[in-house]
């Protein structure tokens, strides 16, 4: 057993990078969740931008391009989720598990071709002498963008969600959808758009994957992340702060369990294996005991002659 | 209770339906041999699936695609839905079945009881029966001349190991790797991390830069996928090694060697034995001297005389003379596994699970 080889500064940085792809396609199935929708095509969306973004990214050679093209895939498929559920009025259930099991295969159809290939590598961002800080450099500045672009993502959810009128419109289609469209405000429009934007970030979150994490394509690549991302949302309550915290506290678990493997800790293997999870949902479980509780019509179809 | 005997006539009726079926696939066999693979992964991982399917492609192509039929089932998860492939496809009038994971080994058992007529082959396991065999390939032995590199060219003395499933084939490896990566660089220490999947890109990356943060400069894997080679290459001053496949997409650094599984001439030759009608069920392992195990070029990174000691371990046990597993070697706890000059027993490689003298951890059970 050898705990000074796992350097506390490195394994931080670490769990950043585990934990932003998972954060930023609960971000986004956050906000779909608060207009009221539960879509849990997530783990199809995620892979479908995986796919794009890496298809992209290898074509043009720029990593930026990847990323707006895997946001682009992940929102046309959300699309048709869209489509289904807000106009022909079908189980979004059912429709979102469709989503993911159509999403898996048409990836693996269309990254046929892309087996094997490297993608462009994705800079860091320089933050000149900065980086080179000790502890703080490798926590703070010396990430690839993606990791600040989640977290600034994370904080503007947050303060969408709270301080803006569109927000509260959000919330309010989410909560009750006849007095929101007795209101006036476009139910179904409003939805369409938190679903498109949902997609829109599982796709990033899938090329987060493929283009930096790992970083190369291969079929069900993104292994169930999807799944973790909906199971965060839930248990973070809804809150977009605790999704960050959850998705950290996923990854960090993730990371120090391989890095105590690794250190030869005298816990097996097994144990450690389920750690992320249980650890994770525990926390947060625990943390959800105050009173906030799904959106009122989450899952709930709207039709406006109801 | 009505629904319950409902489901019950029901599931009678499909048994009758099978019955029916199964006979009829066995009248249609005459012309063409149709034969059944079914793969843990996609047919483009880069590893283990592609190249059981590559080889099962030669193996068409050998035979000639007007006397075979190749079908195949990707991603099949190891457990009950591996029995629902199987029996699907012995169903469609499969002659013989390839299941080419050792998860399959239980469901390989219960479809081959339900199918007398149809051959089945499982690969890397130890269970056989009437119409199954079982084949496997002393990857250990690839192993060795691995360990042998990997000792020679650590500077940091920490070899980093990515570890699939705990199953005896992977914990072989290991011992083998270790051993001689031990012989050569006394100073050694082996970090073993074990993710319970055989392939899953981002675990894998976390694995590889988890191990390379940890001071490693060489990192084994038993995983399938391409994942840590694309994390060693990114940390630079790190290499490792194909698997499974020759992964040359990677040479000449980080991928320094590899071991490349060859599968294709026992297909051909078992597949013949169907249409002959010889074929017969057995246990078989084989190694470096079929070919079944081969080791990728070894690249200009490895110095010349690495190389050539590397190439002789690998003559070595090609021509017999020598096993990974001679002793003196102890087994973890310090007792005596072998003495002095002994060999290792196949019966007890093929339910390695214990750790060698100098590997810290514990085996997962």
């Amino acid at each position: 057993m050898d705990f000074s080889a796992i350097n506390p500064a490195l394994l931080i940085a670490s769990l950043m990078v585990a934990a932003t792809a998972v954060m930023i396609a609960a971000i986004g199935e956050l906000i779909t969740e608060k207009a009221g929708v539960l879509n849990l095509g997530v783990e199809g969306m995620m892979i479908t931008g995986a796919v794009c973004g890496f298809a992209v990214a290898v074509g043009t050679g720029s990593p930026f391009l990847g990323f707006l093209a895997a946001a682009g895939g992940g929102a046309v498929l959300s699309f048709l989720f869209a489509v289904l559920t807000q106009f022909a009025l079908a189980n979004q259930v059912a429709s979102g598990l469709a989503l993911t099991l159509f999403g898996l295969g048409l990836s693996s159809l269309i990254g046929q071709n892309y087996v094997g290939i490297r993608p462009p590598p994705t800079p860091r961002l320089d933050f000149g002498p900065l980086s080179d800080l000790p502890v703080v450099g490798p926590i703070l500045f010396n990430h690839d963008p993606m990791v600040y672009a989640g977290l600034i993502l994370v904080a503007l959810t947050w303060a969408f969600l709270k301080y803006t009128r569109a927000g509260l419109i959000l919330k309010a289609v989410g909560e009750n959808h006849d007095a929101a469209h007795a209101l006036g405000y476009k139910v179904i429009r409003i939805r369409i758009l938190a679903i498109l934007f949902g997609g829109a970030c599982a796709g990033l979150g899938g090329a987060y994957i493929s283009l930096i994490r790992v970083p190369q394509w291969t079929e069900g690549m993104t292994g169930g992340v999807g799944w973790i991302a909906l199971a965060l949302v839930v248990f973070a309550s809804w809150k977009p702060w605790r999704v960050l915290l959850g998705a950290y506290l996923f990854g960090g678990v993730t990371v120090l369990q391989l890095n105590l493997q690794a250190a030869g800790v005298a816990i097996p293997a097994e144990y450690l294996s389920m750690s992320p999870y249980l650890i994770t949902i525990v926390v947060l479980v625990l943390m959800s005991f105050d009173r906030s509780g799904a959106p009122a019509s989450l899952g709930r179809t709207f039709h406006a002659s109801q | 209770m009505l629904l319950k005997k409902r489901s019950f006539l029901a599931g009678a009726a499909t048994a009758a339906a099978m019955t029916a079926l199964s006979t009829g696939a066995a009248f249609a066999q005459d012309d063409v041999t149709k034969v059944g693979f079914v793969y843990v992964g996609p047919i483009n991982d880069g590893g283990w699936t592609q190249h059981h399917h590559e080889s099962a492609m030669k193996m068409v192509e050998e035979i000639g695609s007007d006397k075979v039929e190749l079908v195949y089932q990707e991603n099949v998860p190891e457990g009950p839905d591996a029995e629902r492939a199987m029996t699907q496809m012995a169903l469609n009038g499969a002659d013989i079945i390839f299941s080419t994971s050792f998860g399959y080994m239980d469901p390989t058992v219960n479809v081959a009881a339900k199918f007398p007529d149809v051959k089945f082959e499982h690969a890397t396991g130890y269970k056989t029966g009437d119409n199954m065999a079982a084949y496997s390939a002393r990857f250990y032995e690839g192993r060795a001349v691995q360990g042998t590199i990997a000792g020679h060219m650590t500077e940091s003395n920490v070899i980093g190991y990515i570890a699939s499933v705990p199953i005896p084939e992977v914990v072989r490896g290991i011992n083998s790797a270790y051993l001689h990566a031990k012989k050569v660089n006394p100073d050694v220490e082996f970090k073993i991390i074990w993710l319970y999947t055989w392939m899953d890109p981002a675990k894998e990356a976390d694995a590889a830069r988890t191990l390379i943060e940890q001071g490693a400069d060489v990192i084994l894997q038993h995983t399938d996928s391409t994942a840590p080679l694309a994390a060693a290459q990114e940390a630079g001053g790190v290499i490792g090694f194909g698997q499974a496949g020759d992964m040359a997409e990677y040479a000449p650094s980080p991928r320094v060697s590899s071991i490349i599984d060859n599968w294709a001439p026992y297909y051909i030759e078992r597949v013949e034995a169907v249409m002959d009608g010889t074929w017969e069920s057995h246990n078989v392992w084989e190694g470096i001297d079929t070919g079944m195990v081969g080791i990728g070029e070894i690249t200009e990174v490895v110095p010349e005389d690495v190389k050539a000691e590397a190439l002789e371990i690998k003559d070595a046990i090609a021509s017999g003379e020598y096993h990974p597993f001679t002793g003196p070697i102890n087994k973890q706890d310090g007792s005596v596994w072998l003495e002095e000059g002994e060999v290792a027993d196949d019966g007890t490689l093929a339910g390695m699970m214990f750790y060698v003298e100098g590997i810290e951890g514990s085996v997962p059970q």
